[in-house]
């Protein structure tokens, strides 16, 4: 599925990733984990495409082709979806409008008929459920005056429309209190299948409760430097970030 | 994805004109200039009545007393705009009504410009309006607009070319022309008021709701009126009209100089909303061959509880100068102003409204959004005036500016002046950049960002756009995303 190999990337010229190595198979859950500043977001983020960061070396082979050739768009067409740590509110964008455009560049780039209005709705109330959403939010605009919750319900009611190949959550589970944490989850949980994989980048253990990952992964100073199962995330609970940032400083 | 930037596509608007459009003007125009005879020449060729003479040519003769605003030095001219001085004498003032070469289908028309059509969503009859092609006897406009000017005059509105009022209905003309733009107003306006062609006039009778959109079903006959075109709307006590201007189609015009003139007239309980789409021909990327569009638009809100609704939605044009504004004169009248202005490669825009209380607790309501793109110059120019005797009187403004890219620019100016203490004033104005996490973010939903552009100005839009009848909102929704395409990346 994606295949990262000696990924470096900065931002202002400021290096983050430093030689990040990881293999995603079809089907297995990836918990990112580590301290602040570690490069979690930053790997999410050149994953989706973001302009901001520069990718200075490496490759990243997505079911076999070479990511980073590829305009942010043409992923989220291929299929790679990130759920944003910060979603991003756009004025006057009516919810519904903006998830059925999104939808319909995904479907016809998949060679499938584009919905209507009508069919979306169906489709839409159905996915709502999955995530407990109320239905006025589709009058509302695009994250505009959503609460921290809300906002992040709403990256996973998209996940569930846009049923992608590959799922990166960046930091879903930061402020959200025990119950959205749960709705968030259960979303995901819903979606996994022997076809999609996904990262979850995560600061706590807390979320991987609720989200099972097959593998846990440490970052620290832009490079994995643990690798585990399930596990992992428990001795980290335990033990702190700290043991891995000094571990970390030996080694560089 | 259609690579087509807005110029190009203004280009072929022009190429059809040249192409598709035989004129047959020799035989009957005027030598080009403007002297007191082409005046009274214009008034004998429509065969006027004196007193249309005789106001003509007073405004004539004060328009030689006026200074021309276009040769004041840039450093003296209170709009931001700049533009090479205008030689009038090189214009022809009167031409007899042009004819369009019919061509025999749309195969004949070009492919590029049929696309555009496509993507306005302009219906198929209208298409062969619009590029000249004939249209069969079944879908016949002139027999719709026939139709619909029967149940129009049952209801004893009066729909017609100015030209047909001033025959027909002398004495509402002669009652209410230049009763609220008065010859004297302003260089332009008096230009217009001495030479004006043609234009529109409505008048719809006490306590007549008119039952549809003027102008849906006329608008491209209507929108062949030249460079200087009047309007003249009157709503008797209690009447409601909506009335449409423009086309969302590229237009391209060989008149580089508009200076149109409308004038409202709304009496007690009246209301009149006026919907304008402009999509003129904005000139090449350096702006050149670009229309000027300088325009006077005031209603007079004469009556008690009348009401006057300005809505516009400007893409077009090198260089925009209008303030659609409302006289609120009767008591507790309400005028309302809702503006969207782009602005893209060189286009300048300095628009925005007046609004002059008179009345008692009469109220006032600002929307503008102005959009800037490439090396565009928006500017919101904004009075509100509150005199002595608008005890009560109420505004609300709200100027929005959203930049795409950082070669463009946008100004504000709001004038205020209050005059009674218990006039309230409020005022909101915010700018904002379309961001790189915005398209990123949409980009990330698989939207390109060309459509995201769109997708965000039209958000920005909202307000406005909310405002304009329900067909002409889905075209002018198109039309921005048209008019950004190649703008951004």
């Amino acid at each position: 599925m994606l295949e990262i190999r000696d990924l470096y990337a900065s931002i202002d010229s400021t290096p983050i990733l430093r030689g990040l190595s990881l293999k995603v198979n079809p089907g297995e859950v990836h918990a990112i984990m580590g301290p602040n500043g570690s490069g979690k977001s930053t790997l999410a983020q050149v994953l989706a495409g973001h302009p901001a960061y520069e990718v200075t070396g490496g490759q990243v082979l997505y079911q076999g082709r070479d990511l980073l050739e590829l305009e942010p768009e043409e992923r989220a067409r291929e299929g790679i979806f990130l759920a944003f740590q910060y979603p991003v509110e756009i004025p006057g964008v009516n919810t519904a409008y903006f998830l059925r455009s999104g939808l319909n560049e995904v479907r016809k780039h998949r060679g499938l008929e584009e919905v209507d209005a009508i069919d979306f709705l169906a489709l839409i109330r159905e996915k709502m459920n999955l995530v407990e959403m109320d239905e006025n939010f589709l009058k509302r605009a695009v994250n505009e005056g959503f609460s921290g919750g809300e906002k992040k319900r709403h990256e996973i009611l998209q996940l569930a429309v846009l049923e992608p190949r590959l799922a990166i959550l960046d930091e879903t589970d930061s402020g959200l209190d025990i119950d959205a944490l749960r709705v968030v989850a259960n979303g995901v949980n819903k979606l996994r299948s022997p076809e999609r994989s996904a990262i979850v980048v995560t600061h706590y253990q807390r979320l991987l409760e609720y989200i099972v990952p097959d593998f846990v992964h440490v970052l620290a100073r832009g490079r994995i430097v643990r690798s585990g199962g399930k596990e992992l995330a428990l001795e980290l609970e335990a033990k702190g970030y700290d043991w891995i940032k000094e571990e970390a400083t030996a080694s560089a | 994805m259609s690579q087509t930037t807005a110029p190009e596509i203004a280009e072929l608007a022009n190429r059809e004109y040249q192409h598709g459009f035989v004129t047959d003007i020799e035989a009957d125009s005027a030598p080009p200039g403007l002297n007191e005879d082409i005046v009274r020449l214009i008034s004998a060729k429509k065969k006027e009545p004196d007193f249309m003479l005789e106001w003509r040519l007073r405004a004539y003769r004060h328009w030689l007393k006026m200074e021309d605003p276009t040769r004041r030095k840039p450093s003296e001219r209170w709009a931001k705009v700049s533009y090479p001085e205008i030689n009038y004498q090189s214009f022809i003032y009167y031409s007899a009504p042009k004819q369009q070469k019919k061509l025999g289908s749309l195969d004949e028309v070009d492919p590029k410009l049929l696309a555009t059509y496509e993507k306005l969503g302009i219906p198929l009859n209208e298409q062969k309006l619009l590029s000249g092609v004939a249209v069969d006897a079944v879908f016949d406009s002139v027999s719709v607009a026939t139709t619909f000017k029967g149940k129009l005059a049952e209801l004893g509105i009066v729909f017609c070319s100015f030209s047909e009022a001033v025959h027909n209905h002398p004495e509402l003309v002669r009652q209410y022309l230049g009763s609220v733009v008065p010859y004297t107003d302003n260089f332009f306006a008096t230009l217009n008021s001495a030479v004006f062609s043609d234009g529109s006039f409505v008048y719809i009778p006490k306590g007549v709701r008119c039952p549809m959109e003027l102008s849906t079903y006329f608008r491209i006959n209507a929108a062949n009126t030249g460079q200087f075109e009047r309007t003249l709307i009157i709503a008797a006590e209690g009447a409601y009209v909506s009335y449409l201007e423009g086309c969302t189609a590229p237009m391209r015009d060989e008149n580089q100089l508009h200076a149109a003139v409308v004038e409202l007239v709304a009496l007690d309980n009246a209301q009149i909303k006026y919907s304008t789409v402009q999509n003129w021909y904005p000139g090449d990327e350096e702006g050149r061959g670009g229309i000027y569009n300088f325009v006077t638009k005031r209603g007079a809100c004469r009556g008690r509880k009348s009401k006057i609704s300005w809505t516009q939605v400007e893409t077009g044009s090198a260089i925009t100068w209008k303030y659609p504004s409302c006289l609120l004169q009767g008591d507790e009248s309400v005028g309302e102003f809702y503006s969207v202005a782009l602005t893209t490669n060189r286009q300048q825009a300095d628009t925005g409204t007046k609004m002059i209380h008179l009345g008692r607790n009469t109220r006032s309501t600002i929307v503008s959004k102005g959009i800037s793109a490439g090396r565009g110059q928006n500017t919101y120019r904004g009075q509100v005036k509150i005199l002595k005797n608008a005890q009560g009187a109420r505004n609300y403004t709200q100027c929005d500016s959203m930049l795409i890219g950082d070669q463009c620019g946008a100004h504000t100016f709001p004038y205020i002046e209050a005059r009674t203490a218990s006039a309230q004033v409020e005022h909101e104005a915010s700018t904002s950049k379309i961001g790189e996490d915005q398209l990123f973010y949409c980009n990330q939903r698989g939207i390109s960002t060309e459509d995201a552009v769109s997708l965000i100005v039209n958000g920005f839009c909202k307000q406005v756009m909310d405002e304009l009848p329900m067909e002409f909102a889905v075209e002018a929704r198109k039309l921005l995303g048209i008019s950004l395409e190649g703008s951004v990346g």
